[in-house]
């Protein structure tokens, strides 16, 4: 198992690594994330009514919108100068540097997320403390980078990629926004997971389904 | 690599045949690269030169056609075939924001090495690039980006070593690390498949000398045979290619 996770740990350092360096993925999707929701909160008047009734998509817009442009980002630092093709001449998988880009996103997306967190709540009025809205946001950030990952793969050999990922990507992550949102709504209101519950079986098959059809479809995104 | 593998060509290639959409790249191409032989592959552009390098890297998948490394069907072993094969190609390869030594330890740990430190300095040494490891590549000349491009494709002592067109924006010095590299690997009873523009680079350091020409062989002799006759056939291609 060592020999399968030591490539995948290796992509995650040097993401890590170059994101120390560039800052180029999470400052970019956080200052976006940040801004969607500001913007949003002068834009309606955040009443308690109101509040219930939007809040979460706001919250998973800017989440969604956000880790898009970082998706897009995240690739376009290997097809630019040709080193996706240095990744594919490791004797590795290509399911290893789908996991280990996929794992370099969910990180990423997940830490702007808890960033961006205590800011929706304020701006909101809503309790910053959440608890239950952390297995939502796993399960469906695992979803969002996911697909993600697959799609901003293939959206880095065209020129449009910052239009052509949003095409492929939001369609087929319908499911999980909508889940994520319906799932948070009642967290974000009572902070009681109980009525989320319905929804996180339904995130969690999506991941399933996801982690499976992500490497082969991986796969046949870089055959040339 | 296993003494099974010895016994097989290094690098063994039938009727392979790749396209782009409706262009034919590679047309039926057969190749044969014995252990402790350095092929030259010469070729107008568009010829299918770097097309063969990356089919032989597992990069592009033949559309037709055997393609074997050390006996080992790249179809089915494409992972084996990667790990004993080192690919220098157009572009570096290099993270800009990372270090030369980053870079390789990068790489180093993709191909789960062993002694990191070691290796990396041993590749320095040899490609004259020790003095460079700490600055970022981003600011690399394009010649030393190369040179660590060579290094990363040694970094794990492969039998083979694929090379398309490595003397690009090499200065005299980096040439002639370059040949030293191409002949310790033929010493050690490697392979090397070497493209490039440079008949007479091609005519020194290879053992025989292939031209490609719309994706077919039509030149494959010994480089001792006839060098006057390879480099009538050469510019006879080129000149039909204008």
């Amino acid at each position: 198992m060592k020999g399968y996770f030591g490539p995948i740990l290796a992509l995650v350092w040097k993401d890590v690594l170059l994101e120390t360096r560039t800052k180029d993925v999470v400052v970019s999707v956080l200052v976006f994330s940040l801004l969607s929701i500001v913007i949003f909160n002068f834009a309606l008047d955040p009443s308690p009514q109101i509040v219930a009734l939007v809040a979460p998509g706001i919250l998973w817009v800017a989440f969604v919108f956000g880790g898009v442009l970082g998706l897009t980002r995240s690739f376009a630092q290997e097809a630019d100068a040709g080193n996706l093709r240095g990744l594919m001449l490791a004797p590795v998988g290509r399911d290893a540097i789908f996991f280990g880009k996929m794992a370099s996103n969910f990180l990423f997306m997940l830490l702007v997320e808890v960033l961006v967190f205590p800011l929706f709540a304020v701006l909101f009025n809503l309790s910053p403390s959440a608890p239950g809205l952390i297995p939502i946001a796993l399960l469906a950030t695992l979803g969002i980078v996911t697909v993600g990952t697959v799609f901003s793969a293939m959206a880095s050999n065209t020129r449009t990629r910052e239009v052509m990922l949003p095409l492929l990507f939001f369609p087929v992550s319908v499911p999980v926004i909508v889940a994520a949102v319906e799932a948070s709504r009642a967290v974000l209101w009572d902070g009681s997971l109980a009525d989320s519950a319905r929804w996180i079986p339904l995130l969690a098959a999506y991941d399933a389904v996801f982690l499976v059809v992500g490497p082969f479809a991986f796969h046949l995104v870089l055959e040339e | 690599m296993s003494d099974d593998s010895q016994k097989q060509p290094a690098i063994e290639i039938a009727g392979l045949t790749k396209g782009f959409g409706r262009t034919a790249v590679l047309r039926g191409l057969s190749l044969r690269v014995d252990w402790g032989e350095v092929l030259t592959v010469l070729g107008p552009n568009g010829s299918g030169k770097t097309t063969l390098i990356k089919i032989l890297a597992t990069l592009a998948r033949p559309d037709e056609g055997a393609v074997r490394v050390a006996g080992a069907d790249l179809s089915r072993t494409g992972k084996y075939a990667r790990s004993i094969t080192g690919v220098v190609t157009h572009e570096p390869l290099m993270y800009g924001e990372m270090t030369g030594y980053e870079n390789l330890k990068f790489v180093a740990r993709m191909f789960a090495l062993d002694d990191v430190d070691d290796r990396i300095a041993s590749v320095a040494n040899r490609l004259g690039i020790t003095s460079r490891l700490d600055q970022r590549a981003s600011t690399l000349s394009h010649g030393l980006q190369k040179r660590f491009s060579i290094a990363r494709a040694l970094l794990h002592d492969p039998p083979v070593l694929l090379m398309d067109e490595p003397d690009s924006g090499l200065d005299q010095e980096a040439l002639s690390m370059l040949d030293d590299v191409v002949e310790a690997k033929k010493k050690s009873s490697g392979a090397v498949i070497m493209t490039t523009h440079n008949l007479e680079r091609g005519l020194v350091v290879g053992d025989s000398l292939a031209i490609l020409s719309s994706g077919r062989i039509v030149y494959h002799e010994p480089i001792d045979t006839d060098a006057d006759l390879a480099r009538e056939e050469y510019q006879r291609y080129v000149d039909a290619a204008r």
